[in-house]
């Protein structure tokens, strides 16, 4: 859905974005994490064809971009670095407004699909108020219904959920899911890594301006190959197990060993009383954390 | 996306206010006018303002002298500023290119939408001016040129109307420079400013001697040049040359403004 090839945007002497391949695979609900400042932004920029690449490609739904943006934009929802809409106008108008400037929305259905649109984000009460009326969560729901207007295939997210309460989160969680389930393909950039690992199917990581993972998530998080233990006896118990304890802290120590269920009967037959006991798996941030260098500032 | 933008124009009360706003100072000096019956000697003043106490129907183009030099510029450049940098700063711009629109189409849209508010105000301010000058005027049955001799109803007709075409083309070019630099810049005000400036410098050296070489190239030397279309006979050299001179400002401003918008990054 979504494959560049050494995609590289220079601003003056700034490097933002350095030589990425990015490949967004049908069916991904793919998360594109970056601290601030990381080039998140200039990316989904380029792939919409606001940005021009200094150098590289870009293919979006099999065609390349920029010169395929009549054909290939209208199968696409973009939310970008935030809302956006005109104040004096009700949220419903706006929607109409952005439909009819774009081609390939027939007039006859346009009604229905701003219905739906607005229904689908849960802004139908309030769609006849101007927008300058609304909160920032109801203008991120109009942004969303603006990107869903055309039942795109490839939804492009630039924080969804950003200004959204708790249970706003999840209904746009949901909706996403929904979606995603109908076949559309999500591509959502994040700095939340909690969303992302909630939501996401695969994960790409940009580090100032770098691409350093691109991978499943279920590769990412697989095993480590190391078991967990919680044990009130940690002392015998790493005596036990000496030479294979990665390491100890407290009660909770670290074993080189995959296999969890021999080890919880050689630890509970020597009568080690067991908290917990399992595999290792990394949590998204560890491995953020490992792929990108030490300190996420801005880059100069 | 010219619809799009038309409906945008007239849907949004801004456009109705400064509308209304331009409108009301022909309408004051009419009053004024009709009190007092005291009208500017003949040769000071606005063109035409001397005959109309005489003359009603030769008020809307009184009305047009009025607000052609400042009130309508300042609006046209206002709006033409706002048309690429408004967006922006709303943010809607980058929603309106990932529609898609063509950026180009969009520009084009742009300027039909600036077009039809001049023609607009234009059009209200010469009708507002023909039932004030109607009402509140003298109706002498002589409409007179400036030149002295008397005029048809048919001919002081067609003239009008050759005068608005002239005084649409001149805020053309006001439009073009204004929508040039509101494609550099993503502030709105910016962008009028920067056009009313090119504008004030150019009538700031029209009084100068010592800019004599540059003055026939300013954008704002022919723009009173209307009047001579109330000559008799007409003298068309004026008028043609502020013709040749505004479309090549035209000309040169849309160009600018197609080349810097099509190929520059949209970041805000």
């Amino acid at each position: 859905m979504i494959t560049t090839d050494g995609l590289t945007k220079r601003y003056g002497p700034v490097l933002a974005v350095d030589c990425i391949d990015l490949d967004v695979r049908a069916g991904d609900i793919y998360g594109f994490l970056g601290a601030n400042g990381s080039g998140k932004t200039t990316t989904v920029r380029m792939l919409l064809g606001l940005v021009l690449p200094t150098s590289g490609t870009i293919r979006l739904l099999d065609e390349p971009m920029p010169r395929a943006a009549h054909s290939v934009l209208p199968q696409v929802g973009a939310l970008i670095e935030g809302p956006a809409a005109y104040g004096h106008l009700s949220g419903r108008s706006n929607l109409a407004l952005l439909d009819a400037a774009g081609p390939g929305g027939p007039r006859r259905t346009r009604r229905a699909r701003v219905d739906a649109a607005l229904e689908q984000v849960g802004l139908a009460r309030v769609s006849s108020r101007q927008v300058r009326a609304y909160s920032l969560g109801m203008r991120q729901r109009l942004g969303l219904a603006a990107a869903l207007l055309r039942t795109p295939r490839l939804l492009i997210l630039d924080e969804p959920t950003n200004g959204l309460d708790p249970q706003g989160i999840r209904e746009i969680r949901d909706l996403l899911v929904g979606l995603h389930a109908q076949g559309t393909t999500v591509f959502l950039s994040s700095h939340l890594l909690a969303e992302v690992e909630q939501l996401c199917t695969r994960v790409g990581v940009l580090d100032r301006g770098r691409l350093v993972l691109q991978d499943e998530l279920t590769v990412l998080q697989q095993p480590t190959g190391r078991t967990v233990v919680r044990t009130p006896d940690a002392e015998r118990a790493h005596g036990l197990l000496d030479g294979r304890v990665e390491h100890r802290d407290g009660d909770r120590i670290v074993v080189r060993r995959t296999d969890a269920a021999a080890l919880n009967s050689l630890l509970v037959g020597q009568g080690v009383r067991v908290h917990e006991l399992g595999p290792e798996r990394r949590t998204l941030e560890q491995v953020v954390l490992a792929a990108t260098t030490e300190s996420p500032e801005v880059a100069p | 996306m010219i619809v799009v933008e038309l409906r945008k124009l007239l849907t949004r009360p801004r456009t109705w206010i400064t509308i209304a706003l331009i409108d009301a100072l022909p309408t004051l000096v009419a009053v004024l006018l009709a009190l007092t019956d005291v009208g500017p000697r003949p040769g000071t003043g606005p063109a035409f303002l001397s005959a109309v106490l005489a003359d009603g129907t030769l008020f809307p183009l009184a009305a047009l002298a009025m607000v052609l030099p400042l009130f309508l510029p300042v609006a046209v450049a206002l709006t033409a500023g706002d048309a690429i940098a408004g967006e922006a700063q709303t943010g809607t711009l980058r929603y309106l290119l990932a529609r898609p629109v063509g950026r180009t189409r969009l520009l084009v849209a742009k300027l039909v939408a600036v077009i039809a508010f001049v023609l607009l105000t234009v059009l209200v301010v010469a009708a507002t001016g023909f039932v004030v000058g109607a009402l509140l005027l003298g109706d002498a049955p002589l409409s007179s040129s400036v030149s002295g001799t008397s005029l048809t109803q048919q001919e002081l007709a067609w003239r009008t109307a050759l005068a608005l075409g002239y005084a649409v083309l001149a805020m053309l070019g006001v439009a073009s420079i204004a929508l040039f630099f509101s494609t550099i810049t993503d502030s709105p005000p910016g962008a009028a400013m920067g056009a009313l400036a090119f504008l004030i410098a150019s009538t700031l050296l029209l009084t100068l001697d010592a800019a004599n070489a540059l003055q026939p190239y300013l954008p704002t030397r022919y723009w009173l040049a209307f009047v001579d279309l109330f000559r008799d006979p007409i003298l068309w050299r004026d008028v043609g040359f502020g013709v040749l001179q505004q479309g090549v400002y035209v000309l040169l401003f849309l160009g600018a403004a197609w080349a810097n918008f099509t190929t520059r990054d949209i970041t805000s």
